[in-house]
């Protein structure tokens, strides 16, 4: 085993979002970014492998429409030894497809590796598809919602988490697994690794630079609308001196609206 | 030929699901509505699927199907999406399935807008999807640029329709099957509860304010005389590990007639999770807790003084 490629989005900082009340629009212009949560864990786990069976290579692959520098720091000071940011204006729309496709075309010009870990979805957008898109354009094998694995030889053992049953899976390399969040709890860096981080390289390429044709990238979705679901709720305060009447009240509220009784 | 939707799920259940609302869609639309069947001895399943209102059900049944597996599955049905030509397939968004949608619009080279939990038909006969975004704090709506259009529907999200007796056709399909690239090792089954929490008229639930994992008692009592059942967010299973699941957007999306949130902050990933509960309650000491924007009646107060009241008043009302 000679090199893992981990591919890591910079999301959107979804816990920091925030909302115009009055149009419902999100504030997504200067939102804070983050390495996406699920991303995290599969760096995490990559790192995990090379201190087990040491002499691997760890590279992150980023696909982004604006620099993702700062971020990408923190992968490296995680222990990822070389990240590249695929960087181009016209990433701006593209949907899973184009992203996949970006990303396939990366992987391919970075060369052989073993094994490709992803993040199951992402923090942000939350749609869950760019590795299986992935894992197909590379024409890899892949193991989905991955919750624990080990390498064994040429071939990795990953259990799956399925809503009835736990699964687990061989597969041979190279293979593509994406992971759950329980798989493990990504380190946070030192100042030692942050300070060691800085002289590790990212590449950057462009659109160019992967030779990727436009019409690939071209989104197969159209977005209508996001807006913040409206609340329409009635926002009852209910008060009384003591938590029997506080109770009472509810109580009596409840029978109203008509969701009391079995 | 007639233009398609065509649904598929690895799970029976959720196909009967999806073709509840894909029969309205169709309906809408003046297409067939046909739903594949893929397995080993499947075939008794083909009638209740046409009874589920399906006209046609393309059926796959081979001894290498006996399990999921993504390869084999993926190849029937791109050969069956290429040789029939259906505008719209709906596949069920499962741990299984979503992988399956992603794939197969990736050989078909199209779009795919996973877990839509509403679908509707607009004036330009567009399919319009709805998800969940950014955390929960949009909903998307969205159409496609490109046919076949893929879409994938989360379990419980619409009604099976009434079985009805109706006729369809069967059509024993042929396809030529992918090799598996991954071998199963074992299969462990799950301890998975009998009652589900998504089919709870009543859930009474429990966030970061419970201070014991033995305190979930009070909630019981509660959900007890309610005849409902106990939930909690994501912290309390994530961080303190009372739990294994949670309510919430990355985990049991529920629709009850009435949540009660004890000691529930009310972030907006747990909120995405009960949008489309009928009544919300919150209980916090927080009066400040962003649960009571959301919530039709909030009581500022401590959970442990208003629960056992409120256990007491219940009590007198129902009995």
């Amino acid at each position: 085993m000679n090199r893992i490629i981990v591919c890591l989005k910079q999301a959107i900082d979804v816990s920091q979002l925030k909302v115009d009340p009055s149009t419902r629009q999100l504030i997504t212009a200067g939102a804070a970014k983050k390495i996406s949560d699920f991303d995290k864990n599969a760096l995490e786990e990559a790192i995990r492998i090379k201190e087990k069976i040491g002499n691997v290579e760890i590279l992150t692959v980023t696909v982004a429409s604006e620099d993702a520098k700062t971020v990408l720091r923190e992968a490296l000071a995680m222990g990822a030894d070389k990240a590249y940011m695929i960087m181009d204006p016209s990433f701006k729309d593209v949907d899973t497809l184009g992203t996949a496709y970006i990303l396939a075309e990366a992987i391919k010009k970075i060369g052989a590796f073993d094994l490709v870990l992803c993040g199951e979805t992402s923090l942000d957008s939350f749609s869950g598809l760019v590795s299986s898109r992935l894992a197909e354009l590379l024409g890899l094998a892949h193991v989905s919602s991955v919750r624990k694995v080990s390498v064994e030889g040429d071939a990795v053992i990953a259990e799956r988490a399925l809503e009835d049953s736990i699964e687990t899976v061989k597969v041979k390399m190279p293979a593509l697994i994406s992971v759950t969040r329980e798989i493990n709890q990504p380190r946070i860096p030192s100042l030692m690794m942050i300070m060691k981080a800085s002289k590790k390289e990212i590449v950057t390429w462009t659109a160019a630079d992967l030779k990727l044709q436009k019409e690939k990238l071209d989104a197969k979705i159209e977005v209508m609308e996001v807006l913040a679901p409206k609340t329409e709720r009635k926002r009852v305060k209910i008060t009384g001196e003591t938590a029997q009447e506080i109770a009472e009240k509810l109580v009596k509220a409840l029978v109203e609206e008509g969701v009391l009784g079995r | 030929m007639k233009s398609m939707i065509m649904v598929y799920s690895e799970k029976h259940e959720l196909t009967l699901e999806i073709l509840g609302k894909g029969r309205e869609i169709a309906d809408k639309l003046r297409t067939e509505l046909a739903a594949v069947l893929i397995g080993y001895n499947v075939q008794e399943k083909a009638n209740e699927l046409i009874k589920h209102g399906a006209d046609k059900v393309f059926l796959v049944d081979n001894q290498a199907l006996m399990h999921f597996q993504i390869e084999p599955y993926l190849s029937i049905l791109h050969s069956l999406i290429t040789n029939y030509k259906p505008e719209t397939v709906l596949i069920g968004s499962t741990r299984n399935g979503k992988p399956l949608a992603a794939r197969l619009a990736t050989r078909l080279q199209t779009g795919c807008i996973p877990d839509c939990n509403r679908l509707s038909v607009d004036e330009r006969n567009r399919l319009v999807c709805e998800r969940i975004t950014y955390g929960g704090n949009a909903v998307a709506k969205m159409t496609f640029k490109t046919k076949p259009q893929i879409a994938t529907i989360p379990p419980r999200t619409f009604e099976k329709l009434h079985p009805q007796e109706r006729s369809g056709q069967i059509i024993k399909f042929d396809a030529k099957i992918e090799e598996p690239k991954t071998e199963i090792i074992e299969t462990k089954p799950l301890q998975v509860s009998a009652v589900r929490i998504e089919d709870a008229d009543v859930i009474v639930s429990c966030g970061r304010g419970l201070e014991k994992k033995e305190d979930t008692a009070l909630l019981e009592e509660l959900a007890q005389i309610l005849n409902g059942q106990v939930g909690n967010t994501r912290p309390l299973a994530e961080d303190r590990k009372w739990f294994t699941e949670w309510v919430g957007l990355s985990g049991h999306k529920v629709k009850p007639k009435l949540y009660i949130a004890c000691g529930i902050s009310g972030v907006i990933q747990h909120v995405a999770g009960i949008r489309d509960a009928k009544v919300i309650v919150a209980i916090n000491k927080d009066e400040n807790a962003p649960i009571f924007e959301v919530a039709d009646y909030g009581v500022v107060g401590d959970l442990y003084q208003i629960l056992p009241a409120l256990k007491e008043a219940l009590k007198k009302q129902l009995h």
